[in-house]
């Protein structure tokens, strides 16, 4: 039975706590809650406890508390009859004074603080950022000079990684974009019986916007999460500090590798996603609304120029050179803990997304002012 | 300010350091010899990894200054000292390039074997060609008990073996100095013995320098012949000189508690 009881009888003008049972970490939490309540009432003058069957440090923790209740007084508060034991716990806690400056401080913040705490973080981390970008150019320079050194076999097993190990996902989310543009076009063209333009819009859409787009967003969850977590690991196992005091450039050798991955490989999936979104939307105009794959082909070609091919290829290089910063960026300056990681991991991805869309309605936004 | 001559190959002068505004230690002062084996001691959280990575360039310090002794092959005076955060970048790289460091996790760079952990430094700031640094590899790996490892990756070995494998990573680029973060924590006592020997036997035969981080007292007395004592509570250095001295002659009792852990003076 995990019984545990407690009485308060008064004698006399002093009232005395009697304590009965088991007084362990399995028994009822609300039981030390009450009793501290009932001394916050009406304060006792003793505790007994003779009766005790079984405890351990809930109990002692029980009695701080109340030893603590009774200071806060001026009450003297007596323990009788208690186990050696439990005395000799109570002893030990209360003999050792919290040391000075080590409990943090938990003032609750106005919200004009953290206001000005929020604008003051955000502001260091744009800087952050930019200096992280110049370090990256730096970096790049004396590669061109010659002077930066990375691993061959590292830039090789990145583009791996960032390359033909994207590919299942880039194909399905383009084949399923095209079809969803083609079903979306479809509806709205029978209208007019233009079916045909189905094409236009499908090769349009997808060249232009959302084959870059979405091969940078796909790109931002997986690569860019994955350098964050990557760097920011060595940066928990002080893997960072050896290359730094080895006198390598952990932009060099770590930045440096993955940028050139994906301004390499950003072009080429975005070209992959743009033909596969495509076929996605001739799929769907050949077997739901009867043109034949020539004429949706045909079409296609007359819609889409050069023009608009290199606009999503430059868009696609700039998203690589995004994600790629963010993520390493994030990754560099992790804190040194396994939450510290999640975050930069979930930060990394964050900004990239955020980054390609407003990046991308730049584009929108200059691309229509200049009439491309 | 005016640059000392003297045969120590570091000098810390009135060193303070800080992370934003919370100072860790102030005004310390110490003199660090060729061939010491310098310790650096103190109880938890007394800034003593801190203090070490003033030395190896991580940190900056907010006041003060370290002197390092310039490269005798280079320097006209052969002891003339460099300002290690004055000097220009490059200086203090070619500084930095004469410590190994071996740190407190080990650090060893994951996604590589051991052998390609000791021969990336090699690589990058040698001519040798492959076939040399791998032999070298496989040389600093026995050094340390560690010949038959070359192709395991860190995390297929125990904690000890990677201490061991750190120390063998820096050890890559011959040093003559060698920071070490803690080496015999986490080890048993055996392990910890023959981590002091190897350290000892370092310092006869290849002449190197050491400033140890511990407060192991069995590798204090074993291999320190100097030391200072960082104090957590009054924020400074209590005293510097020879751990085997200092517990029978220091006048200053936090030192001597922890020196004989609170049982005699």
């Amino acid at each position: 039975m995990s019984g545990s009881q407690y009485q308060i009888s008064s004698d006399g003008n002093a009232s005395r706590l009697t304590l009965t049972g088991h007084w362990t970490i399995n028994c009822d939490s609300q039981i030390a809650d009450s009793i501290i309540n009932d001394f916050r009432e009406e304060p006792f003058r003793t505790v007994d406890g003779d009766l005790v069957e079984s405890w351990d440090s809930s109990l002692v923790s029980l009695l701080l508390r109340l030893d603590q209740e009774a200071q806060q007084r001026d009450l003297s508060l007596k323990f009788q009859a208690f186990p050696q034991g439990v005395l000799e716990l109570l002893k030990l806690a209360r003999t050792v004074p919290e040391r000075e400056g080590s409990g943090k401080n938990k003032e609750e913040q106005s919200f004009l603080s953290f206001l000005g705490d929020k604008a003051i973080t955000d502001y260091r981390e744009a800087i952050s950022f930019f200096c992280f970008l110049g370090e990256s150019v730096k970096s790049f320079y004396r590669l061109l000079r010659g002077r930066a050194r990375f691993r061959a076999t590292d830039l090789r097993d990145i583009l791996s990684d960032t390359g033909p190990e994207a590919l299942p996902i880039v194909t399905l989310i383009s084949v399923l974009v095209g079809i969803i543009l083609a079903f979306v076009g479809a509806v709205q063209l029978k209208q007019f019986g233009a079916e045909i333009y189905v094409a236009d819009l499908v090769g349009i859409a997808m060249v232009r916007e959302m084959g870059c787009m979405m091969t940078g967003i796909i790109m931002a969850g997986r690569t860019g999460a994955a350098f964050a977590a990557r760097i920011g690991t060595m940066q928990v196992n002080e893997e960072i500090d050896a290359y730094r005091t080895l006198g390598i450039s952990p932009m060099d050798f770590l930045v440096l590798p993955r940028i050139i991955a994906l301004v390499i490989m950003m072009p080429l999936l975005c070209l992959y996603a743009n033909v596969l979104g495509i076929l996605g939307g001739a799929v769907i105009s050949i077997g739901a609304m009867g043109l034949s794959f020539t004429e949706y082909w045909q079409q296609t070609l007359n819609a889409v120029d050069m023009t608009d091919i290199s606009l999503g290829l430059i868009k696609a290089f700039i998203f690589g050179i995004v994600i790629a910063i963010t993520g390493c960026m994030n990754g560099m300056h992790s804190g040194r803990s396994a939450s510290a990681v999640g975050d930069a991991a979930t930060s990394a991805v964050v900004a990239g997304v955020v980054f390609i869309i407003v990046i991308d309605g730049l584009f929108a936004i200059i691309t229509s002012l200049l009439g491309i | 300010m005016t640059l000392p001559t003297d045969n120590s190959i570091i000098k810390v002068e009135g060193l303070t350091m800080a992370y934003d505004n919370f100072v860790v230690q102030r005004d310390l002062t110490f003199d660090i010899k060729p061939q010491d084996i310098f310790i650096i001691m103190g109880g938890s959280g007394c800034g003593k990894s801190t203090l070490l990575k003033h030395f190896v360039g991580l940190k900056e310090p907010a006041a003060g200054r370290v002197l390092f002794r310039g490269d005798e092959a280079t320097s006209q005076q052969g002891s003339e000292f460099i300002d290690f955060w004055q000097t220009q970048d490059s200086k203090r790289q070619a500084l930095m390039q004469r410590c190994g460091v071996l740190y407190q996790s080990g650090a060893l760079w994951s996604s590589m074997t051991l052998a390609e952990n000791i021969e990336l430094p090699l690589g990058e700031f040698t001519d040798l060609s492959p076939s040399d640094t791998r032999h070298l590899a496989s040389l600093k790996l026995a050094l340390v008990g560690l010949s038959g490892f070359e192709d395991y990756y860190p995390s297929e070995i125990s904690g000890g073996m990677r201490k061991r494998a750190g120390l063998a990573r820096a050890l890559a680029l011959e040093p003559e100095l060698l920071f070490l973060d803690e080496p015999s924590a986490g080890l048993d006592p055996i392990s910890a013995r023959m981590l002091d020997d190897l350290i000892l036997q370092l310092r006869d035969n290849l002449g190197c320098t050491f400033v140890v981080v511990t407060h192991e007292l069995a590798s204090i007395f074993a291999i320190g012949n100097n030391s200072v004592f960082l104090d957590a509570e009054s924020k400074t250095m209590l005293t510097t000189g020879n751990p085997n001295e200092l517990v029978e002659s220091c006048d200053n009792d936090t030192v001597r508690n922890f020196l004989t852990r609170g049982e005699g003076g």
